[in-house]
């Protein structure tokens, strides 16, 4: 499974933020799981991600490189696994 | 998380040196409790009369809401017989921030069964301390085993999934992991070990209870299968010196990502630590728990890059980090050399080397004096500091 860029994507409504030096701590209260940020721009990204139609514009909109497209959706595959992320529903 | 997404120092590091609210923290409400289990933390039975009034835990909550604090463990004692316990779960949970509280399940009737299973924001960790009624009774004090199986049985008929089955590991129990795994499958539980330290009446019994040398393989092994299927809030990060790591942060967080608050608002590094030697300060001074936790003396220190003493020549230091502070502390060890675990067996050999002198004793004593400690039940007190965390790395 890896993440699709392509797709609309939000944060969980159980899943609070809280921004840290190194990026964020995101805790899911529906499943109680904690996860880092590892950087204040995956933060973004993630805080970005409803606001977007796509993932890739997302990742656009706070500054992700082409070059580093891939790690952050790897990122983010690994958040949407654990239920931090999930899909909107496509207008 | 992609490693690929990391820069720069490691998160270890930034955990290493503090963060401006705690990951998570263990609050005892009250040093009460209907039982008196040989091993607990807190030394609980008796009500300290200077405990927190409801107001004061209010002001807390809202502080921790403040420094966005996720949620709180909430032990004891036993919780639940503070008359207001269920009145600050809701105010806490109102105020965005969770709870995990821990209980032997005396007090968990059907009708508080179906409460809890209604809430998204409340956890419930059940403790047993052996799969069957004699092992765990021997502990925990007679009866104590069916309470806690019946609290079970109703939180798993109200359709509260996925409570935590929380038990600390003993030399009596270790051969009992697979019908631990097995009575929390019953009841739709998350299985939940943790380490026996020699804390509050715990450092009583620890030389006879702690687990064999043989026996720590046993349980690492046994964890190693189970991956992130078996919880053990960091216990057992001493462990990490037989090679892997188990899943979890695998640091000491002592007044760096955890701490423990107290029933009467003294704030020490961590829950196992019940001694004047870390306690950082009390949430009804000025600055409230905030201050203590940013600014008091001891915690700074303890953020202080933090020297490996004798251990720090050994090649397996960066994975045990020279294991458990309380632990080293309360049989009278070095804070800066090897855990009494150390699975390279250096603990051992130094605990044998000691002399005379007694070690520290836990700061103070709820014990109950009528208590009879040849059968001393227990108490929801095995809180550990990083409980409940399911780190995903």
């Amino acid at each position: 499974m890896s993440f699709d860029l392509e797709r609309p994507w939000r944060l969980h409504r159980q899943v609070a933020l809280r921004p840290e030096p190194f990026g964020a701590l995101a805790y899911h209260f529906g499943n109680r799981r904690l996860s880092f940020l590892k950087t204040r721009k995956l933060l973004a990204v993630v805080q970005a991600l409803g606001e977007h139609p796509t993932g890739r514009d997302a990742c656009r909109s706070a500054g992700v490189g082409e070059d580093e497209l891939t790690a952050y959706a790897r990122a983010l595959e690994a958040l949407a696994a654990s239920g931090m992320l999930v899909e909107r529903e496509s207008r | 998380m992609s490693q690929t997404v990391t820069r720069g120092k490691r998160l270890v590091d930034h955990f290493e040196i503090g963060l401006d609210a705690p990951i998570c923290l263990t609050w005892e409400l009250t040093y009460a409790c209907n039982l008196a289990c040989v091993h607990c933390l807190s030394s609980s039975g008796r009500r300290d009369p200077r405990e927190l009034s409801t107001a004061e835990c209010m002001t807390v909550i809202d502080e921790l809401q403040r420094m966005q604090v996720f949620y709180v463990n909430i032990g004891g004692g036993e919780p639940t017989v503070r008359r207001d316990f269920w009145d600050l779960l809701d105010y806490a949970t109102g105020h965005d921030v969770g709870v995990k509280f821990s209980t032997n399940g005396s007090r968990i009737t059907a009708e508080v069964a179906r409460r809890l299973a209604g809430s998204d924001y409340v956890d419930v960790q059940v403790s047993l301390d052996g799969a069957t009624a004699p092992v765990n009774d021997a502990i925990r004090g007679a009866g104590s085993y069916a309470t806690a199986i019946r609290a079970m049985e109703r939180l798993a008929e109200a359709g509260m999934r996925n409570f935590k089955l929380s038990v600390v590991v003993t030399r009596n129990n270790v051969p009992q992991l697979d019908l631990f795994a097995a009575i929390a499958d019953r009841y739709g539980a998350q299985l939940r070990l943790t380490r026996l330290r020699p804390s509050g009446r715990g450092a009583d019994v620890w030389d006879a209870l702690h687990p064999t040398a043989a026996q720590q393989r046993q349980l690492y092994d046994w964890l190693r299968e189970r991956g992130e299927r078996v919880l053990t809030g960091d216990s057992f990060f001493h462990l990490a010196a037989y090679g892997d790591p188990l899943p979890g942060l695998n640091l000491c967080g002592a007044g760096r990502v955890v701490c423990l608050i107290d029933p009467v608002g003294d704030v020490y590094a961590c829950p196992f630590a019940i001694h004047d030697a870390f306690l950082a300060g009390n949430v009804r001074t000025a600055g409230g728990f905030t201050e203590v936790w940013r600014h008091s003396e001891l915690f700074t220190r303890l953020r202080r890059p933090q020297t490996g003493g004798a251990c720090s020549s050994c090649a397996h230091f960066d994975s045990c980090r020279g294991g458990c502070m309380a632990a080293k502390f309360f049989t009278g060890l070095a804070l800066d050399g090897p855990d009494p675990e150390c699975v390279l067996g250096h603990g051992e050999s130094l605990l044998a080397l000691r002399g005379s002198e007694p070690a520290p004793r836990p700061a103070a004593d709820h014990s109950r004096a009528a208590v009879n400690h040849a059968r001393r039940p227990a108490p929801a007190c095995d809180e550990s500091p990083l409980a409940g965390l399911e780190v995903i790395r």
